[in-house]
């Protein structure tokens, strides 16, 4: 009987443990919440912009139809947007394989004063979405039914 | 359960339990590798870099489960004493740490070319490197614990073991807590983001890796038995030379 009774004592201990731990953890994880983002979204800056000399990372999708290369051949503008704000951004350098109009981009770099962001590095970032070569041509809905199909 | 929890009825079972799990493992792993590496289509994106993705993905989830596994036996440690649980965490540990390692190391090789960088400090990957000091940390804790010669100190490894779970949300909800580099998961319950060319060897390179490591965790397991029971006979022997 009594060994039953520290197996169950040490179960509550346990378990009252863990409770505080995990109201522990969502504590730090809501103090986290505006500083463990890895970039701004073009909302953020709208509302809060930085000062113009600090370094800031803008996320978002590269707005189709915004994507511009200047005469020089080297110089791109483009729009990131997330559905609230837009941001256009000028970058000169090499892009990375996966950056293109209307998928994800991570811009690393400075706001300037007319708002433009200025971007000294470019990171792609992948969507969850993974296709074959062959279905890249096609809508969405013509690779959702492709997919159904071969499924 | 509480069968298990009898050494000797482990032992009874798992020594054909082990060879049984590393072999189909090792032959659905190459299988399902081969299907993924030579067959699977290359993606309209990434090319052919997207075939990482078989390893990736298979031990970034046994990364994460054999820290679930180190908590659950050490629970079941520290409220029930099982005496065979605490050795299941211990057995669990080595094998979590290389495939959390292997998950590091290819995400690492699949993002240069995907987003242009090694590594970023961004949520899902820092809580991931943060998963591998756990390891370590636990590691050296329960060697500790072992070579201290009392078997007193085991708790410490095993309340280790469960602070440390906290970890695995943390890594699974990253992604969606916090705006990163990472990309959501492409599968949830019932749900596929992924064509099926992709999903298929995915799922089954998932299940051979997950057989491989059951299959080290149960010779670990042995192993550390085997040296418990050698040790007792040492013992023994000194004690009736006196």
């Amino acid at each position: 009987m009594s060994a039953m009774k520290a197996k169950h004592q040490r179960l509550i201990l346990v378990l009252i443990s863990m409770a505080a731990l995990i109201g522990a953890g969502l504590l730090a994880i809501w103090g986290l919440r505006g500083n463990a983002s890895y970039f701004y979204v073009p909302a953020d800056i709208a509302a809060n912009p930085p000062a113009a000399d600090r370094a800031v990372r803008l996320g978002g999708m590269v707005e189709a139809g915004s994507l511009k290369t200047a005469p020089d051949g080297v110089t791109i503008h483009f729009v990131v947007g997330d559905g609230k704000a837009r941001v256009p951004v000028i970058y000169r350098n090499i892009v990375p394989d996966l950056f293109k109009e209307g998928s994800g981009v991570v811009a690393e770099g400075k706001l300037g004063h007319d708002g433009t962001f200025v971007a000294d590095n470019l990171l792609a970032k992948h969507d969850e979405k993974y296709v074959p070569r062959e279905m890249k041509d096609m809508t969405e809905d013509q690779a959702c039914k492709t997919v159904e199909a071969v499924k | 359960m509480h069968g298990f929890a009898n050494p000797a009825r482990f032992l009874r079972f798992a020594r054909w339990l082990t060879p049984l799990l590393l072999a189909a493992g090792l032959v659905i792993t190459g299988a399902s590798l081969w299907w993924g590496l030579a067959r699977a289509p290359a993606e309209a994106l990434q090319g052919d870099s997207v075939r990482i993705l078989f390893i990736h993905v298979p031990t970034a989830w046994l990364g994460m489960a054999g820290w679930m596994a180190i908590a659950g036996a050490s629970m079941a440690e520290l409220v029930w004493r099982h005496p065979l649980a605490g050795i299941a965490a211990r057995a669990a540990a080595a094998p979590g740490a290389v495939f959390t390692a292997v998950c590091l190391t290819t995400g690492s090789l699949w993002g240069r070319p995907a987003w242009n960088t090694w590594w970023v400090w961004d949520g899902r990957l820092t809580s991931m490197l943060v998963l591998l000091f756990l390891y370590f940390a636990y590691m050296a804790l329960a060697s500790a614990a072992e070579n201290d010669g009392q078997g007193g100190n085991a708790r410490i490894p095993a309340i280790f073991g469960l602070v440390g779970a906290i970890n695995i949300p943390v890594i699974h909800y990253s992604v969606i807590w916090w705006y990163s580099i990472h990309q959501p998961p492409s599968l949830s319950m019932g749900k596929s983001a992924m064509s099926s060319e992709f999903l298929y060897p995915l799922l089954a390179s998932t299940i051979g890796f997950s057989l491989i490591f059951g299959g080290v965790v149960l010779a670990r397991m042995r192993a550390i038995l085997a040296d418990a029971q050698a040790e007792a006979r040492l013992r023994r022997k000194a004690f009736a030379e006196d």
